[in-house]
């Protein structure tokens, strides 16, 4: 980097690729930033939502009329708010939705399909009113036999979540329901010649616990909705456009009388994708005609809203001796949750991304049970799979006593691989991030007696998509920004870096914010790692149409054609002999003078992104085992990653370091625990053991940038792919330290304790 | 001519038949003349996959041009928001039978 003209310069550009203060870091670290819940209006009620005591009942009857009666309550709703949606599949974020399935997961209809879901919700002047109505609403339920177990779920006579449930994908095609949703696969070369020509082959089956996406900041939404029918809605989301098209969907109101502002998010990680309160506001709203403001609590939090999928995978992978993989299997059943649409099809397809195989052959199924309906959670489904493969390769690696690296890296997946999914890759970067942790002092630091290292990769997609970005010459010659993707990890660092470069105009001149729906068209949520890459590639489109205009509004004042101007370095500048007679001039300068050249100056980007590039890691890790206790305690830990191009370092260097965190406590300790009788029994954090800071080490972040050339700046995304190789790291370095395969996660302390005593060794 | 894949379930539409030589120009193009080959895939095409170009993966690009000799895969849809507008159904795997 080299400094220049007060800018810090790297690659060629003044801002992408430095280390700016992010535009709003000074209300996040002075509170002023406004989250979910800090939204209120004049005259609002307080909305609460009656929840079902039972994993699995049919609804029987439901009577409202006692607490439609108590002074204070203004409105309640049930089933009959809401009209039925047919049978429709959509994209939602990462995974898929179905509204006859949402509209029953907002507010349950026939059955309620586990503990916590939605049965009525009320809304009233005050806290205390609301709770007192929700005790007077009485629900009939005939209780029902209930599934939690994905195994157990899946046996004939197992009881039944949906009777018109009937497997997809199965041939032949079945004529009973079941609660297997769908059957998936892919499969190329010949998995079975693979297999004889393999001189080791491992074969494990492996569990996975269903962990939630632990976003600090609960689900919140305050709606209003007036006499004619207008709705605003302030809700914490990953895409308010698509909260507005749900909810328009599920309450019957045209689009364009729907306005969302998304507020400040204290994190989604994919589980703020979805609505789970922002319908029921609105519903309430328009009944109560006053403004309805509904928080969850951190218990509705767990019961209620998704958290990913816990599965079963079995995995077969052979090699030669010299290391060479010749074929994989894998079988995978994904948990959905109460409604089909786990993220069994990416975990398919990612199971066996980062090598390159000829021979592979993965299965997926999607099954229900009685738990909350998952949502997408950072690389939906990826992390289960790549965590089983990554721990069988380690096994590969050290029964052919050859380095884990070298393994990794003689399969490795580079450009020209075709990938088990189908197409061939494009220039990618595992073989990097493979070399860059190698060279690290992690890799040959020295380790003690009950400490372990282990290494492990991971891939993941990315998407663009639908984006919309605006940006505006101020009359003294400042921007604004506006963008419709709510910024979760650093989007308006990333996005103004790219406006200031562009646009010659200093950093600190380039206000962003995160505009409604009514200020901008349509954008996809923040989601599939495509904020940054979308966003700045819509924000070089709008870049243009100013330059270009700025161009024109120069020919005109000086009397030049097009080819005698040029934009360039922050001005337009005067070429040739014209460059004699005129001065350049700047924005700025063109932002005293816009009124009298053609008025206010801006531009918008529009686009549909393609190209993401997909995103390569690869993890270390070392761990220290507790004999005595079990417990494990992570050391050290390096991640390198391909970001393509780091727009905003140090914000990408905090998606690799929040990946690895969350991928610790997915390895070691978060789980839904529930009991005989199909209820959870952690809802909450002192129970639920997510990670804090002193459980951790400083994460390490090595950057690796192989350009992604679809991309205007190299960028691919990087939010997802830190989850994937940790579960996978961390196991490989449980068995360093132990000597024992854990096959099942979490590797909590009573789990390690117990295979101690079970090996002897559980003294130290 | 443009060596097109179907990827995973998709290939139970067409009866197991999973590769196609066709000549096409642009994503368009090849919804048109797979549906045309198979009408049964038709309402699995247009938001329900993705479709990689030479190791490109597309969602949601209609208009996507494609090369004479381009290795075209049709995929499961990674992810998308076309689908909030208006209902296409999508790929067979995440398909609910017709009876729901």
């Amino acid at each position: 980097m080299t400094e220049t003209n007060g800018h810090t310069q790297a690659n060629g550009h003044s801002y992408v690729g430095t280390r700016q203060i992010r535009p709003d870091g000074v209300d996040k670290v002075t509170g002023r930033a406004r989250f979910g819940a800090d939204y209120n209006l004049p005259g609002q009620l307080i909305g609460r939502v009656l929840r079902s005591p039972h994993p699995h009942a049919r609804i029987v009857s439901i009577d409202t009329s006692k607490a439609e009666a108590l002074p204070g309550v203004k409105a309640v709703v049930t089933r009959e708010d809401f009209g039925d949606q047919p049978s429709e599949f959509v994209p939602a974020g990462e995974m898929m939705m179905n509204y006859k399935d949402v509209v029953r997961n907002v507010m349950a209809r026939e059955k309620a399909l586990y503990e916590g879901h939605p049965v009525a919700a009320v809304a009233a002047t005050s806290v205390a009113i609301a709770r007192r109505a929700l005790k007077l609403i009485d629900v009939k339920y005939e209780v029902l036999p209930h599934v939690i177990d994905v195994v157990e779920a899946m046996r004939p006579g197992a009881p039944l979540l949906h009777d018109d449930l009937f497997t997809v994908g199965a041939e032949p095609k079945p004529d009973k329901p079941s609660n297997i949703a769908k059957r998936v696969e892919i499969k190329q070369g010949d998995v079975a010649a693979g297999f004889k020509k393999a001189d080791v082959v491992i074969e494990r089956e492996f569990k996975t616990a269903p962990v939630h996406q632990g976003y600090i900041e609960p689900h919140a939404a305050l709606a209003t909705v007036s006499e004619d029918g207008a709705t605003e809605l302030w809700t914490t989301t990953q895409g308010h456009f698509i909260v507005r098209a749900h909810c328009a969907r599920l309450l019957g109101l045209d689009i364009g009388k729907v306005r969302v502002t998304a507020t400040e998010i204290g994190g989604g990680f994919g589980g703020k994708t979805v609505v789970y309160l922002e319908p029921l506001a609105i519903a309430l709203s328009r009944k109560a005609k006053r403004p309805v403001k509904m928080v969850m609590s951190r218990e509705e939090v767990f019961k209620a809203s998704g958290p990913t999928s816990g599965a079963v995978v079995r995995v077969k992978l052979g090699a030669t001796k010299a290391g060479k993989f010749t074929a994989a299997f894998a079988e995978l059943k994904y948990q959905a949750g109460a409604f089909q649409g786990s993220p069994v099809q990416p975990g398919v397809m990612c199971a066996y991304a980062p090598y390159d195989i000829e021979n592979v052959h993965v299965i997926g199924y999607d099954v229900v049970s009685n738990r909350p309906k998952v949502a997408a959670y950072r690389a939906p489904g990826a992390p289960i799979s790549e965590y089983a493969v990554e721990s069988v390769v380690d096994e590969i690696a050290k029964k052919l006593d050859i380095d884990p690296i070298d393994l990794r890296m003689q399969n490795a997946a580079r450009e020209g691989t075709k990938a088990a999914y189908g197409p061939k890759f494009g220039p990618i970067g595992l073989e990097e991030t493979l070399n860059a942790i190698r060279k690290t002092e992690h890799w040959n630091a020295p380790l003690r007696k009950w400490q372990g290292r282990g290494v492990a990769s991971g891939f993941w997609f990315n998407i663009g998509g639908e984006t919309c970005v605006s940006l505006t010459v101020n009359e003294d010659g400042t921007i604004s920004l506006m963008a419709g993707t709510p910024d979760i990890g650093g989007l308006r660092a990333a996005l103004t870096s790219v406006a200031a470069d562009e646009l010659g105009v200093p950093y600190d001149k380039i206000r962003p914010i995160i505009g409604d729906t009514g200020s901008l068209g349509f954008n996809f949520l923040t989601g599939g790692s495509r904020s940054a890459f979308s966003g700045s590639m819509a924000l070089v489109e709008a870049a243009k149409q100013i330059k270009a205009d700025l161009c024109a509004r120069a020919c005109k004042l000086w009397e030049a054609k097009p080819d005698q101007v040029e934009f360039s370095g922050g001005h337009v500048k005067p070429l040739g002999a014209l460059a004699d007679k005129v001065k350049p001039m700047s924005v700025a300068d063109f932002a005293k003078v816009a009124g009298k050249t053609g008025g206010p100056i801006g531009g918008v980007g529009r686009i549909n992104a393609q190209g993401a590039g997909p995103s390569f890691g690869t993890h270390l890790v070392d761990l220290e085992v507790d004999p005595e206790t079990g417990r494990a305690t992570i050391l050290r830990y390096t991640v390198a990653q391909d970001a393509g191009r780091a727009l905003s370092p140090a914000y990408v260097e905090g998606q690799f370091q929040g990946g690895a965190v969350q991928g610790i406590g997915w390895a070691l300790n978060e789980e839904y625990v529930y009991g005989a009788d199909g209820k959870l029994q952690n809802a909450g954090f002192l129970d639920y053991r997510m990670p804090v800071a002193s459980d951790v080490p400083m994460i390490d972040a090595i950057l690796v940038e192989v350009a992604n050339p679809k991309h205007p700046y190299g960028v691919r995304g990087v939010g997802e792919t830190p989850i994937v190789p940790p579960l996978g790291a961390i196991a490989n370095a449980m068995e360093a330290a132990t000597g024992i395969r854990f096959t099942e996660l979490p590797m909590s302390p009573p789990k390690v304790l117990k295979a101690l005593k079970e090996k002897g060794l559980n003294k130290a | 001519m443009a060596r097109v894949v179907l990827v995973g379930n998709l290939a139970q539409v067409t009866g197991g038949v999973a590769e196609f030589d066709l000549s096409v120009t642009c994503v368009q193009q090849l919804f048109r003349q797979l549906s045309e080959l198979h009408p049964a895939l038709e309402r699995h095409l247009e938001s329900g996959v993705a479709v990689a170009i030479d190791g490109q993966i597309f969602q949601d690009a209609l208009l996507e041009p494609i090369g004479a000799d381009s290795e075209v895969f049709l995929l499961p849809q990674i992810a998308g928001g076309a689908g909030v507008r208006s209902y296409i159904p999508t790929f067979p795997g995440a398909q609910l039978p017709e009876t729901r």
